[in-house]
């Protein structure tokens, strides 16, 4: 064992090579140096192009979705007539209702003939392909929708902003181009010459479209009155499940895990389940919600209930993990200091530790609602895509159990669209979903910040 | 509708349990202070414990009772009722759980049909098929029926609803009794000496123990659910066609060729592309991060890289479907500027992959950086002590010494890519097929999973209970990689500590 | 002072290997080295002692500019080897560090095999013509470590599974393979046990044949039976450097005498 070198060794001579200059640097170091520098470029590139696709992605999102804060409207001057709108003319509701959306169409035309006429403007394109073409075709039931509630303005001139028909819409934002409509049969060049002389005189403008922001989705055929107000509330009463559940059982379970639970086979078991849980894909977490809530308990369909109790199992480990971390922070002198004035162990733990770990629960749970709001994948399987969330829900009850879609489903399904117009109204739903992200992921860094406590 | 008027009946019931904790709190507290005297120091514990005790003793076993029982009373229905259904009712080609789903279908009708006015109770309870059009009468309250109803079919309907409201008063009856039960022991046993805070913490902890139980549960029932529906599909379909089979072609009219393969060829296929993206840039990231970058440059660049792993995944797929796909178009396909003609359509395993692979980047990049930290420091200067540049010393010392740490990380970005849903239904299109051409489209497991399971299901048919077989083989695999995966990087974490 | 054995030994006049001239370090704001000024003989054993904190270490790491790695650290003054200033603008360090050797505190054999944590340096540095000249080298050096009898029937294990002392030897061997002519080592026995600490220092006065050789130590006991020449530092300070002889048994500053006797530290 001891081997105390052996002196019969012979010295071996150093240097044999001779003694060399540090001064100058020889080929082979040259060559390692290059080598060294070629690796560390490498590094640079691999960074760069990290931020690079970063910078890609946020300019792609931001160019293609803007577009959708801005809408373009046409003003008109319609002439509600009385003959054809209430022919008793006793204002009789019932007798006003009678008249359908259909009724209102030639108002509209007469409204464009008008407009065209006092301008002066030539056009080859008839008074019917106007307003049909030219105006969204909810123009109708929004003209309806006003004499409904107006009855005393019958007969009267009123001034409309109307959505511009998306092909307008898109031929102002640059989507829709002479070269690109050969085929389309819902617009011509005819018209789009017309649109060009309105908008020379102002009467078809792009302004902000707050309609975006609040309003619901819309059919196929009108891309233009599509917003994202109704799946906004989807998603916010999904989180609010979220939120409701995921808190006081995550928390409760990290307290059990790391102040309660002794070491056994057991509490392995959960916590290697835990960490696993935290990386199962998210589908099979639809895949659950699917067949235990929807199929086994028979909760509705597409309901933001079933979506939160979904991404409620979704987010638990990974509050789970934040909240024991946050824990395991508070020294363990405070435990000690509680229990030495005779506090239960319960009561140090509810009096002392949890208190002063609140702001790192809060931002974990933050992080973790974050992540559950921008998930799409489990939300398909429970059916919140594939259909129109037209009407806001109206209270509590309604906004957890109607079926109503949700911020990323719905850029999802707008998608999945055929019609183009669609897309801008996808990227600009991003933008919306981004900034909420953004927000909270801000909070939970100025928290960790406010409250970062070092022991 | 009747699962709204159910919801109102249990809601109803939680909130008088609830309210009768709340009173048994005031009772039970001033009883036990009115048992010393309103002296509060003759209690054994503060008197707000004794109130607790009322409120875990009225609330909590009956509430979870109530909870548990509306768990089980579907299960039992069911079996109940599936024995009822004769084998000659059951027609060539159907199963029992066709049928079953008829059964629910009638019963659920029926309930409509009552709630809106259309039927009486009683008539509901007591109409034959004989006398009866039932397809018609549900249809005028808008349920439509697929085929006429058999009388086998419309008596175990009766049945089940029978058994659904039976077991409601049942359970009314039991949750009410438990819960008055509670509150008189709680109230009878709040008196000085009684040890009211240990009562409550032990109460505590049970529920602290519940709520840690429920990762458990979930797995359970994740694993459950899928074992269940996928063992109904391989009573429809041969497994060997599912394991062994060569072609994915669901027909809905039967028949169907379901085999995962394909599927898990095209998986693999494009989590290939993207970790061949990911792991090159995002380990070189890490290394240059946490070898070469000042703190000025790491404190900028790693939360920027990191950014990209806060976006969500439909970001990415709108990404790859409607920038990344038409840009490689215009690069590789038919007109496009290498004129190749290679690429047909922008949705293409080489669109999924890449895009994948920007999102993997930031995962492969902050978990190979912890890696690398935790290589101690003395073997660096070992290594440059020797006069290793740093590149010799990254590539021979730090790297092989970080390896097995670095492959955990990279199972786990594969487990991320396979399980990843959004990037491929928007991006690798919906043929399934083994081919190595990245610039086809091909389909995914998880893709699938999501056009069986959207729009009309039918969950007696093989087309939709696949998905199921689908997902538990998609679960195995992302565990079993996981598992490995955190065991791998668990082992290397002990090996520096 | 009484137990401490100080073996005379023949002291001829060497030649000087290192010169250092005004030698200052900073680390941030913290002036680490004031001042320092050594001239470092050939083939002769190099003692620095000093409290912790002293700078010995980082006056150590300036000779073969293992302080680059570090980026709040700055070096200035002079230091030459064989006339030669390491810190020109022409010398590359990588060069620098395979003339200039070094072994650390704690033991700290790569993940590889005994072999291959041998033949590295040579293998870096391309020493090696063909696969059985770098056996050779590999050989020799572990000879030279002291470790070749312990090792040579499991060169292909990996040497994080030998012993502390074993492993420190190792380290040894793997400077040595790269030819260095001077040999710096940071406490080379402060996580050994007794009996591998003699080891080491037996093998430290066999190097000296060779090699100049640097070494700072805690433990003036060590340092006493190892060198031929102490350097004595105080608070960033070359207080006195001499004989080592000389060092412990006439000081000629206070401080060193405090210091070795036991009154500061």
């Amino acid at each position: 064992m001891t081997d105390i070198p052996n002196s019969g060794a012979s010295p071996i001579p150093v240097g044999s090579t001779g003694r060399s200059s540090i001064l100058a640097v020889d080929d082979r170091t040259r060559r390692r140096n290059r080598a060294e520098a070629r690796f560390k470029m490498y590094g640079v590139a691999a960074i760069s192009l990290g931020i690079l696709m970063l910078l890609i992605l946020l300019t792609t999102i931001i160019g293609r979705g803007v577009g959708a804060y801005q809408q373009t409207f046409i003003s008109l001057d319609v002439t509600l007539e009385e003959e054809r709108l209430d022919k008793n003319g006793n204002r009789d509701l019932a007798d006003i209702r009678k008249v359908s959306t259909f009724g209102y169409g030639p108002l509209l035309r007469d409204a464009f003939e008008q407009k065209v006429a006092e301008l002066g403007l030539v056009t080859e394109v008839s008074a019917k392909d106007m307003a049909d073409d030219l105006l969204s075709a909810g123009a109708r039931a929004e003209l309806r929708d006003f004499v409904i509630s107006n009855p005393d303005q019958i007969g009267e001139t009123e001034s409309f902003e109307f959505l511009a028909a998306s092909r307008v819409d898109g031929y102002l934002k640059g989507r829709v181009s002479r070269d690109t409509i050969a085929n389309d049969k819902k617009i011509n060049v005819a018209q789009l010459d017309l649109v060009d002389q309105l908008m020379e005189q102002n009467v078809i403008e792009k302004r902000f479209n707050m309609a975006f922001i609040t309003g619901s989705d819309a059919s196929d055929a009108r891309p233009e009155a599509a917003g994202m107000g109704t799946s906004m509330l989807g998603s916010l009463f999904m989180m609010l499940v979220v939120l409701v559940l995921s808190l006081p059982i995550g928390v409760a379970a990290s307290i059990y895990l790391e102040e309660f639970a002794p070491k056994n086979w057991l509490t392995d078991i959960i916590e290697v389940n835990i960490s696993n849980l935290a990386a199962v894909p998210s589908i099979v977490f639809g895949i659950l919600g699917l067949a235990v809530f929807i199929n086994y308990m028979h909760l509705p369909n597409s309901a933001p209930l079933v979506g939160g109790l979904v991404l409620t199992l979704m987010t638990l480990p990974t509050i789970i993990i934040s909240t024991r971390a946050s824990l395991k922070a508070v020294p363990p002198s405070i435990r000690d200091a509680a229990l030495g004035v005779g506090a239960s162990k319960m009561q140090s733990v509810f009096h002392h530790v949890l208190p002063l770990a609140a702001p790192g629960i809060l931002t974990g749970t933050i992080i973790g609602l974050a992540q559950a709001l921008g998930e799409t994948a489990p939300l398909l399987l429970i059916g919140m895509v594939g259909f129109i969330a037209s009407n806001p829900p109206d209270s509590v009850a309604s906004g957890l159990l109607d079926p109503n879609s949700a911020m990323p489903a719905q850029i999802y399904e707008w998608a999945k669209r055929a019609d183009p117009a669609f897309y801008e109204r996808a990227w600009g739903g991003i933008i919306i979903l981004l900034v909420f992200l953004v927000t909270m992921n801000t909070i939970a860094v100025i928290l960790r910040r406010r409250f970062e406590r070092r022991w | 509708m009747a699962g709204l008027l159910g919801l109102g009946t249990n809601g109803l019931l939680a909130l008088l349990v609830v309210v009768l904790a709340a009173i048994g709190f005031y009772i039970a507290r001033s009883r036990a202070l009115n048992s010393v005297a309103g002296d509060a120091r003759g209690l054994h514990s503060l008197p707000s414990y004794y109130g607790y005790t009322a409120i875990m003793l009225t609330a909590v076993p009956s509430l979870g009772v109530m909870m548990i029982w509306l768990l089980a009373q579907p299960l039992f229905t069911e079996n109940q009722v599936f024995g009822l259904i004769p084998d000659q009712a059951i027609a060539e080609g159907s199963s029992r759980n066709l049928v079953m789903s008829d059964v629910r279908r009638v019963a659920e009708g029926l309930d409509i049909a009552v709630a809106r006015g259309a039927m009486t109770e009683e008539e509901a309870g007591s109409i034959r098929t004989e006398f009866t059009d039932i397809r018609a009468r549900l249809g005028e309250v808008g349920v439509a029926l697929g085929s006429n109803v058999q009388a086998e079919v419309l008596n175990a309907a009766q049945r089940y609803r029978e058994l659904t409201s039976a077991g409601r008063l049942w359970m009314i009856a039991f949750v009410g009794l438990l819960a008055v039960a509670g509150f008189a022991v709680s109230v009878f046993l709040a008196k000085g000496e009684f040890r009211a805070r240990n009562t409550v913490e032990r109460g505590i902890l049970l529920l602290l123990q519940l709520a840690a139980m429920i990762a458990i549960l979930t797995t359970v029932g994740i694993v459950l659910s899928m074992l269940f529906e996928t063992r109904n599909f391989f009573s429809l379909h041969p497994w060997t066609d599912f394991f062994f089979g060569g072609s994915w072609a669901p027909n809905f009219r039967g028949n169907s060729d379901l085999s995962i393969l394909p599927l898990l060829w095209g998986t693999l296929y494009i989590s290939l592309i993207a970790l061949t993206v990911a792991v090159p840039i995002g380990l070189f990231a890490a290394i240059y991060l946490s070898e070469y970058a000042s703190a000025a440059v790491r404190s900028a660049a790693k939360p920027l890289i990191e950014i990209l792993a806060g976006i969500p995944t439909i970001v990415y797929g709108l990404f790859a479907l409607l920038t990344v796909g038409p840009f490689l178009v215009d690069v590789f396909g038919r007109s496009g500027l290498a004129g190749l003609g290679w690429m047909n359509g922008a949705t293409a395993v080489i669109t999924a992959g890449l895009v994948m692979g920007i999102m993997l980047i930031p995962f492969v990049s902050s978990l190979s950086d912890d890696i690398i930290n935790a290589v101690p420091q003395a073997m660096r200067d070992g290594s440059l002590g020797l006069g290793a540049t740093r590149s010799e010393t990254i590539r021979q010392v730090v790297l092989p010494a970080a390896l097995p740490g670095i492959v955990g990380a990279i199972l786990l970005a594969a487990s991320r890519a396979i399980g990843e849903t959004m990037i491929v239904v928007l991006g690798a299109g919906a043929i399934a097929k083994f081919s190595l051409n990245p610039f086809e489209a091909m389909t995914t497991i998880t893709t699938r999973i999501v056009s069986q399971l959207t729009g009309d299901t039918d969950f007696a048919s093989p087309e939709t209970l696949v998905a199921f077989a689908l997902g538990l083989t998609l679960f195995v695999l992302t565990l079993g990689l996981n598992v490995l995966a955190l065991y791998i990087v668990r082992r290397y974490r002990e090996q520096y500590e | 002072m009484n137990d401490m054995r100080i073996v005379e030994r023949d002291v001829d006049v060497k030649e000087t290997k290192i010169v250092a001239r005004k030698v200052q370090v900073y680390y941030g704001e913290t002036h680490a080295i004031k001042d320092v000024d050594v001239d470092i003989d050939d083939k002769t054993v190099t003692a620095f002692i000093g409290p912790s904190g002293c700078g010995k270490s980082t006056f150590l790491r300036c000779l073969n500019r293992m302080n680059d790695t570090i980026d709040v650290c700055r070096v200035k003054g002079d230091i030459q080897i064989d006339g030669e200033d390491i810190y020109d603008n022409r010398v590359d360090p990588v060069q620098l560090r395979a003339k200039v050797g070094m072994v650390f505190q704690k033991p700290n054999p790569f993940p590889k095999s005994i072999y291959d944590n041998v033949a590295y340096g040579p293998r870096i540095h391309g020493l090696a013509k063909n696969k059985s000249e770098l056996d050779e080298i590999v050989q020799k050096s572990l000879q030279r470590g002291a470790i070749w009898d312990e090792v040579k029937d499991r060169l292909n294990e990996p040497g994080t599974g030998l012993s502390g002392g074993q492993q420190q030897r190792l380290c040894i061997a793997r400077a040595v393979a790269t030819e260095p002519e001077v040999l710096l080592m940071d406490e080379p026995c402060s996580a050994l046990d007794p009996i591998a600490t003699a080891q080491v220092e037996e093998l430290i006065d066999e190097l000296r044949q060779n090699y100049s050789v640097v070494i700072v130590t805690h433990s003036m006991q060590q340092a006493a039976r190892v060198s031929q020449k102490t350097a004595f530092f105080h608070l960033g300070n070359l207080v006195e450097y001499g004989e080592t002889g000389q060092i412990f048994t006439n000081p000629t500053d206070p401080r060193t005498e405090s210091y070795i006797t036991g009154r500061i530290g």
